[in-house]
């Protein structure tokens, strides 16, 4: 087998090792290292923590990409590899991957859901291939629900994160440089944001993503694979979905920078002849990074759920990529049928609403712990 | 205050520029005209005159900001950034992909987008802020702690769960009200109420606990502990001196949202078979009409910016400190 490192992989990686660096760095800030200190003990926010590590070692699982090697290939040659890129979880899950059915059969059932001419003459539910395989039970052309949902954890995470991840760099700056150099910078920054935020998110949205389908739709010569296209187009979803999300944490750390560069550790600074960079990244950025965590941890359940929403309206990932978006799409007519199908929904709805509470869950834990203001507010009642 | 309104508005013709440069980049700059000809005729066995047709068709036979093949004022006229994206500002349009007119189609789609969304902003807006006042008179109690938690259940939950759930339970099951269509005057009503209760439904549980945390700083105020020294009832406390006080931040949140109700909801419209702005984007999204998604674009940012000034305005009315200069 052959290694594939899709570039949504390569991103995950670098998100999942930019973690770790943190975490270190962490440690040797006493305010941050406290603010976490506070997170680990508020209950609700430690048990979604843990749920959220399970979501997140699935989508790592999901991200380590090879390409099975094709038996036929002669000892000799080069080795041929099948054009299917499969993912760690595959491997993980295969029985359930390679077991379809014929169509629908409902969670927990040894039928099929629809009537068919059975050997002996009659018509009736016949059994299914795998029977006793499907808790979940299979969906309109007989893939286990379960593989689906699992599958969909790592598209999910990937939107919530990488989004910001693309997003924080430019906001950070931007939005640390309009509030401490003030001026033409700063009105051009405000006018940047102004104009982006005033078009309708999910209008910009939209317009990017059709677009960017001309223009995948255009050079089909550009990807080897469609798992390499329809990675392309998750990325450049999430790019998209950056843009035009930086807006709000961008004028939060330039209202934090006009407060804090009046501050007296600031003027000091400049008095002692420190350069306007050095005061920006060293005495501005460690003491704004609270604000730049609630906003992390806030905006992840937001755009889970904004995945759904626009994979339904079309202008989401790629129809080949399994998401929790595309699983409802797909399932959406389903609730009419007589007699009605609801599994396919449920499993989709019911993962979704559990990474999205615990993101929520964490995502409280961490702005008690983070933001002074609460702080503040709580220890007065 | 009349010269700070005409300084804002000002103020947005750049915005609005700045809005039509950047649709105008994304529509004709990064594609050009050829390629998106080449995607709606079908990339397979297209030629070049069908291409160079579907262009004049819709009149994207012209060079992008200046026409070298004509003189005088007509080489910053015959453009496509004049014909396409200048010409929004007189809020002309240009035809959809199917002939209509799409300013007027715009205008008779306002109606049904305002029935639903005006409802769903009014009702939600008192029912989120009652429970939070209610979770605030309580606060610190058990009652407080449910509501909360409920409140982030109810956040957590998709969108697409309280419509396909609502359609299926209450259309289906009940056949209390038919599952989608849109109809003239009264008859409208038995449409438009399913989607209004499952507009409140599912945006109740952010905005109550965002109401909350409002209600819960201005509750630790010093005005707050005077006014319960001297004696008032809670209920005159939360009503007559935190919701009054608390009216600053909550009109910052809302007022904004006010004009681009015009522009109705995406999901809830098209689920319904509301004819209203929302499926119109919706419809324009999916069959790639590129001459409404930029129109709607461009309606969204003006009714976006007007939304701003009314924010600020409503300071005035709400806090007699506040003065507009």
């Amino acid at each position: 087998m052959k290694p594939v490192l899709l570039w949504s992989d390569a991103l995950f990686f670098l998100l999942i090792a930019t973690v770790i660096v943190g975490a270190v760095w962490v440690r040797g800030q006493e305010h941050l290292r406290r603010g976490w200190g506070r997170v680990s003990k508020n209950p609700a926010g430690r048990w979604a923590a843990w749920v959220l590590a399970f979501f997140f070692a699935i989508g790592f699982l999901d991200s380590l990409h090879y390409r099975e090697r094709l038996p036929d290939s002669q000892p000799g040659q080069a080795s041929q590899y099948s054009i299917e890129v499969l993912s760690a979880l595959d491997a993980v899950l295969m029985p359930l991957k390679i077991h379809t059915e014929k169509t629908y059969s409902s969670p927990l059932s040894d039928r099929l859901y629809a009537k068919e001419t059975l050997e002996d003459g009659s018509r009736g539910f016949p059994l299914l291939k795998h029977q006793g395989s499907h808790g979940f039970g299979t969906d309109k052309v007989g893939q286990d629900v379960l593989y689906l949902s699992l599958k969909s954890i790592r598209t999910a995470l990937l939107i919530g994160t990488l989004t910001t991840l693309i997003m924080l760099p430019a906001a950070i700056f931007l939005g640390i440089l309009a509030g401490y150099a003030g001026g033409w910078v700063d009105d051009v920054i405000q006018y940047l944001y102004t104009t982006l935020n005033s078009i309708p998110g999910v209008l910009l949205i939209a317009a990017s993503v059709l677009m960017m389908q001309v223009v995948i739709d255009t050079h089909p010569g550009w990807f080897a694979t469609a798992a390499e296209r329809a990675d392309a187009r998750l990325l450049a979803l999430c790019a998209i979905l950056g843009v035009t999300s930086w807006t709000g944490l961008c004028r939060l750390l330039r209202g934090e920078t006009l407060k804090l560069r009046e501050m007296d550790y600031v003027q000091a600074a400049l008095a002692f002849g420190v350069s306007r960079w050095a005061i920006m990244s060293r005495h501005i950025l460690p003491n704004v990074m609270h604000i730049v965590i609630i906003a992390v941890v806030m905006d992840f359940s937001g755009l889970v759920l904004a995945e759904a929403v626009l994979s339904y309206v079309g202008i989401g990932v790629d129809p080949s990529t399994i998401s929790f978006g595309s699983m409802i799409n797909t399932a959406r007519m389903e609730l009419a049928r007589e007699p009605m199908i609801w599994w396919s929904l449920a499993s989709a709805f019911f993962f979704m609403f559990v990474l999205v509470l615990c993101a929520n869950l964490f995502a409280d834990a961490v702005r008690d712990a983070f933001d002074p203001h609460t702080q503040q507010a709580t220890s007065r009642i | 205050m009349f010269t700070y309104i005409l300084r804002r508005l000002l103020y947005a013709v750049p915005i609005l520029l700045g809005v039509n440069l950047l649709t105008f980049v994304l529509f004709f700059v990064v594609n050009s005209p050829d390629d998106m000809a080449r995607m709606q005729l079908g990339v397979k066995r297209v030629t070049t005159e069908a291409i160079e047709k579907w262009k004049v068709e819709r009149g994207y036979d012209k060079p992008l900001f200046w026409n070298t093949q004509v003189a005088g004022l007509p080489q910053a006229t015959e453009t496509l950034f004049f014909q396409k994206s200048a010409r929004m500002f007189t809020f002309d349009f240009g035809r959809a992909d199917d002939g209509r007119d799409i300013a007027r189609e715009i205008l008779g789609r306002m109606g049904p987008s305002l029935a639903v969304a005006l409802p769903v902003f009014v009702l939600g807006l008192m029912v989120a802020v009652s429970f939070a006042l209610i979770l605030v008179y309580f606060r610190a109690s058990a009652i407080d702690f449910v509501g909360v938690v409920l409140c982030v259940a109810m956040m957590s939950i998709s969108g697409l769960f309280y419509i396909i759930g609502g359609q299926w339970l209450v259309s289906k099951v009940w056949h209390l009200v038919p599952i989608s269509g849109f109809g003239d005057g009264v008859d409208a009503v038995k449409f438009v109420v399913l989607p209004i209760v499952i507009g409140i439904i599912g945006g109740i549980g952010a905005s109550t606990r965002w109401y909350r945390t409002i209600f819960l700083e201005e509750s630790v105020r010093d005005y707050v502990r005077t006014a319960r020294a001297k004696g008032l009832s809670e209920r005159l406390v939360l009503f007559r001196h935190i919701l009054r006080n608390a009216m600053i931040p909550i009109l910052t949140g809302v007022v904004v949202v006010i004009p681009t109700l015009f522009m109705g909801s995406l999901l809830i419209e098209s689920f319904f078979g509301i004819p209203g702005l929302g499926s119109y984007t919706i419809d324009a999204i999916n069959a790639q009409d590129f001459a409404v998604v930029r129109a709607m674009v461009f309606i969204g940012s003006c009714l976006y910016i007007v939304g701003l000034l009314m924010t600020d305005i409503s300071y005035t009315v709400a806090d007699p400190r506040v003065r507009l200069q």
